[in-house]
């Protein structure tokens, strides 16, 4: 295969290897990695050193559209298009459609949540090259894994297999593109 | 000298060997199992050729079903009288089974969502059965409003759309709060159910023989690949549909409650509601929690990953809302004592001795009393005995609403329209047949869905633990 490969795969075998291993390729100062797992393994983003997620901004920009749009819609329909008087109460006041608007702050905030984790995460992408792996499938199930790619800017073919032997990697082999 | 300084002198030798007692706690995977065997077990649930059992349940679910069908058909085609309804209890079991089932779905977010903000890592094995559950019975409560419209037909009325006519929903009414508060709730759980099964979709995905099946679990899986990028905004993603689902269930029978509350008919007009309804929503939900979960413990062999430890915990919180629900009992009584309102003081002699008095006294003992049972160890640690208490709590439950609803509205401020409210043939039918639209709906669920939320078991499972001394 003349093609670069996408990157070299290291597999090991419990929470606490991997664990370990991901701190030392982030202390080696790679970039372009990830690692795989089976289930969110408790403190690997700091272990990995990624920032902190942006779901967050989806929900609130959700959050807050979803209030002033319950409170808009009360507004327009009770006190502008069709004012009508029920049992004498003000054609508007923000505390009755407070339910509403309160609702609707939680229904666009989810979908802030939802959508944004799809958006963040590129998802769904049915086809990735990580998926040319041997043992891929075994990734959902209890395997743990740690990709270092070619496009990394400190990748070398050499060291990267050293340093992915030194921290203890079971099996490694290249991922084909 | 000081106390410490006295103690380093006089330390006896004893003292080096003192260690703190070590107080474990209960593993929430038991028997160390490794994660190989939770996917065998729990993908292999989906994976298995269709067990007999299923097909019989699956079956009878569709035929008690029916009985919904039948009986909205009726409806439709002949009118709400059918139910019984007339003045002055037109609400009948129409709007009782409805708050039933309502309350029935809080416990599922109450374990996805108030437990995740709570950090109680036992709900992981029943959370998703749970937001199933919520699901399904969100379903079965939302028709009974529906039909209870009368003309069906016209129900999109009841969302802020423009017609011909020029007018839109009157904002002030509880009954139009209730409507965005159901079909939200309907769609965050929806969300939130869906949102959890995408890595175990995937898991599922991964295993698949047949090419179906894998384009199926695979179009379903959203191309999950169990990155720790992803799994990063994952997690932030699900804390944030937990922090907007608390809110949100405490919200939603907020609102179910005003609908009585916001009415000014004694027995109802009082601000105990809300907080009353929340507890006794919850305290239903985890008695269909426990009927649905002890069966499917003991058909698919789980015990080790739903625990004792699990039903411990889930026996405590119910019987905690039973007994919150017992006190607000105690105080509307004491409330409508106090308040020297004669109406309303009426109102709660006619719950307890009148008319109703038979259904009043049920609601007691199967809320209040039974579930003290839980207080001893013994009764909790006998699975058989937990779920015939659990399935009272369910029938108290339903008491309670019918307490609430019609023995309320049928003797009301005139006594010459007063009445015994019957329900009819047709009530009870479609009442009946909506355990079968429930439990049709929890078959399938079981059948094609991963029913424990198997990558969140393999996170709190002593094996997933990054920093345990498990292979060390």
């Amino acid at each position: 295969m003349s093609e670069k490969p996408y990157g070299l795969a290291a597999t090991f075998d419990s929470a606490p290897a991997i664990y370990r291993a991901a701190k030392r390729v982030r202390d080696a100062g790679y970039k372009n990695w990830d690692v795989f797992t089976p289930f969110p393994v408790h403190g690997m983003d700091e272990a990995m050193g990624l920032s902190r997620s942006r779901v967050g901004a989806f929900v609130l920009v959700g959050g807050v559209i979803g209030f002033f749009t319950g409170m808009l819609l009360a507004w327009y329909m009770g006190a502008y298009d069709f004012p009508l008087i029920v049992s004498g109460m003000p054609y508007f006041s923000p505390i009755f459609p407070f339910p509403i608007a309160y609702e609707l702050a939680i229904l666009l905030g989810a979908f802030g949540a939802f959508f944004g984790m799809f958006i963040t995460n590129f998802l769904p992408q049915h086809y990735h090259p990580i998926m040319n792996m041997d043992g891929w499938e075994q990734i959902t199930d209890d395997a743990f894994a740690l990709v270092i790619e070619t496009g990394d800017p400190n990748y070398d073919p050499e060291r990267t297999r050293a340093l992915l032997e030194e921290i203890g990697a079971v099996k490694i082999n290249e991922v084909e593109s | 000298m000081d106390l410490a300084e006295q103690v380093t002198i006089q330390k006896p030798a004893i003292l080096d060997q003192v260690r703190p007692a070590e107080m474990p706690r209960r593993p929430l995977v038991e028997n160390d199992r490794n994660l190989n065997w939770m996917t065998e077990k729990v993908c292999g649930i989906v994976e298995e050729k269709t067990p007999k059992w299923w097909w019989y349940c699956f079956g009878s679910a569709c035929f008690v079903a029916m009985f919904t069908v039948v009986g909205l058909t009726y409806l439709v085609a002949t009118g709400v009288g059918v139910w019984g309804l007339r003045n002055p209890t037109n609400w009948g079991w129409a709007i009782v089974n409805f708050v039933f089932w309502i309350g029935i779905g809080h416990a599922g977010t109450l374990i996805s969502a108030i437990l995740c903000l709570l950090k109680q890592k036992w709900r992981t094995s029943i959370n998703r059965a749970a937001e199933a559950m919520t699901i399904f019975a969100v379903v079965c409560a939302g028709l009974f409003p529906l039909f209870h419209t009368g003309r069906v037909w016209f129900a999109y009325w009841l969302f802020p759309l423009p017609s011909s006519q020029g007018n839109w929903p009157n904002f002030r009414s509880p009954l139009e709060w209730d409507v965005f508060a159901i079909s939200t709730y309907l769609t965050v759980s929806l969300l939130f159910w869906y949102m959890g099964m995408i890595p175990d979709l995937a898991t599922i995905r991964d295993r698949a023989k047949s090419k179906i099946r894998k384009f199926a679990y695979g179009i379903l899986a959203m191309g999950w690949r169990g990155s720790n990028r992803h799994w990063s905004n994952y997690e932030m993603a699900y804390l944030m549909l937990a922090g907007l689902a608390t809110p949100l269930v405490l919200s939603v029978h907020t609102i179910v409650s005003f609908d009585f509350a916001v009415a000014n008919i004694p027995g109802w007009h009082s601000t105990i509601f809300p907080p009353y309804f929340v507890a006794g929503a919850i305290f239903s939900g985890f008695g269909m929690v426990l009927t649905l979960v002890l069966p499917l413990r003991a058909i698919y062999k789980l015990h080790d990953l739903i625990t004792q430890y699990h039903i411990d915990c889930i026996c405590k919180i119910t019987l905690a809302t039973g007994s919150m629900v017992g006190y607000a009992y105690l105080i509307e009584f004491f409330i409508a004592w106090y308040g020297a309102n004669p109406l309303e003081g009426f109102a709660f002699v006619n719950r307890a001795f009148g008319p109703y008095a038979w259904a009043y006294w049920i609601m007691i003992s199967c809320n209040v009393i039974i579930p003290q049972l839980f207080w001893f160890r013994k009764v909790r640690e006998n699975t058989a005995l937990v779920w015939i208490v659990a399935i009272l709590v369910n029938v108290g439950m339903w008491f309670e609403r019918f307490v609430i609803i019609v023995g309320t509205l049928a003797n009301d401020f005139l006594p010459s329209s007063w009445d015994y409210f019957s329900p009819t043939v047709v009530d009870i039918f479609t009442f009946v047949g909506t355990f079968g639209v429930f439990s049709a709906l929890f078959l399938l669920f079981i059948r094609f869905m991963p029913l424990i939320a198997l990558a969140e078991v393999k996170a709190v499972s002593p094996r997933g633990d990054p920093h345990g001394s498990h292979h060390q």
